[in-house]
């Protein structure tokens, strides 16, 4: 699956937890700055991405990213 | 070579009677915002609570399940002389010994019944309920009353916007006794004690202390199959559900489970308890004290079909569905 794949199907789960626009849901963007997402829903983006990407996201790792390109590239490297 | 003597089983138990309390204290989430860092849109995104409410001073937790369990006891038809044992699920008595169950028992006129608490912390109503159900389903005892009492004021630091603006005080009770047929299904029940920290009072001098986000991560997706396996183990659907009645943990984690449980066939109008919104997180408290304001609210009525979820800190979780009185 290519990056950019990767990165609809993660604007797809973000648009469905938080309502936020998929268009919004750009590499660059910080999930709790600039999408205004709180830690749980964050957990409920990785649930929904460990289940579409078939990768683990425990919730230390979750922490550290930061942006949409940092879950991008982490779930890249796992799948 | 003699042989013992036991009751023979019953066909099954049912509900007879349920009641719940709580304290006149009345906290809104403006209230918290004049005390701590928090505000009202914050804690209402967060975990869904508008008002909790608040023991007064010198209110103890068996004050309050003395009155759950009375008010219980009076629904059922039954005297305090006919509850053959008292089951008081609760994971905050502010002290170890003695047991919260004796007094409340003395207390309501059910003089020397067998009692005993049971700390399964927010699952501990769904155990407790299993327990009595067990205990007049085997003969041990005809009418029990199983009581979830909470006095959590006494255990979080009201200073700490992450816990104190969630937990509060009251107390739930049903009266177990024989039915016709199970209106009381089999238990699901659980534990994992590999995220014992998750929530968790260190010791006599801490505060609870709770990792928001893995206990999110387990509510919101290892409870719905505990639920569902349930519904199954009682011969019934998914669709057969009226209402669904979870620990009142956090406004989101319950919408999310009932979410999934829709998802495997639950009906879109199955009712779902929402009581958190206006009494906050009240531990074992929580599902009974759902059950009789929902009743009395005309959310459920007699013969529904009810699933009941209980779970939290261990972690722990036990499930099972019952019929509303």
């Amino acid at each position: 699956m290519s990056n950019e794949d990767i990165q609809k199907g993660l604007a797809e789960i973000v648009e469905e937890v938080a309502g936020v626009a998929a268009d919004d849901v750009t590499a660059e963007k910080s999930f709790v700055d600039d999408l205004d997402i709180d830690s749980l829903s964050m957990v409920e983006i990785a649930v929904q991405a460990e289940d579409k990407f078939g990768v683990k996201i425990p919730d230390d790792e979750l922490a550290n990213l930061k942006t949409v390109g940092d879950a991008v590239s982490y779930i890249a490297g796992k799948a | 070579m003699t042989t013992f003597s036991i009751p023979a089983a019953t066909t099954g138990t049912r509900i007879l009677g349920m009641g719940s309390y709580q304290p006149e204290t009345i906290v809104s989430n403006h209230d918290l915002a004049k005390v701590m860092d928090t505000n009202d849109e914050w804690i209402r995104e967060r975990v869904g609570i508008v008002n909790r409410r608040f023991a007064g001073k010198g209110e103890l937790l068996v004050d309050m399940a003395a009155e759950a369990g009375a008010k219980a006891i009076a629904d059922s038809g039954l005297q305090p002389t006919d509850i053959g044992a008292v089951i008081v699920a609760t994971c905050t008595m502010p002290s170890p010994i003695p047991n919260a169950a004796a007094q409340v028992a003395e207390r309501m006129g059910s003089k020397a019944a067998p009692a005993f608490d049971v700390n399964a912390a927010c699952a501990g109503f769904c155990y407790a309920l299993a327990t009595g159900s067990d205990m007049v389903r085997s003969g041990s005892a005809k009418n029990v009353l199983v009581i979830g009492a909470e006095k959590l004021t006494d255990w979080v630091d009201p200073t700490d916007r992450s816990t104190a603006i969630i937990f509060a005080d009251a107390a739930g009770a049903v009266v177990v006794g024989e039915g016709d047929e199970p209106a009381i299904g089999p238990v699901v029940w659980g534990s994992a004690g590999d995220m014992a920290d998750a929530i968790a009072i260190a010791d006599r001098n801490s505060s609870i202390h709770q990792e928001g986000q893995a206990v999110f991560r387990w509510a919101t997706t290892q409870i719905a199959p505990v639920a569902i396996r349930a519904v199954e183990l009682a011969g019934l659907e998914l669709s057969d559900v009226d209402a669904f009645v979870p620990h009142q943990a956090n406004l989101r984690i319950i919408e999310l489970i009932a979410k999934r449980l829709r998802a495997k066939g639950a009906r879109e109008d199955m009712v779902v308890a929402r009581d958190i919104v206006d009494s906050g997180n009240t531990s074992s408290a929580s599902i009974p004290m759902a059950l009789d304001h929902m009743r009395a609210a005309g959310e459920i009525s007699s013969g529904d079909v009810v699933l009941l979820m209980g779970f939290g800190a261990g972690l722990s979780y036990a499930g099972q569905v019952v019929r509303c009185p």
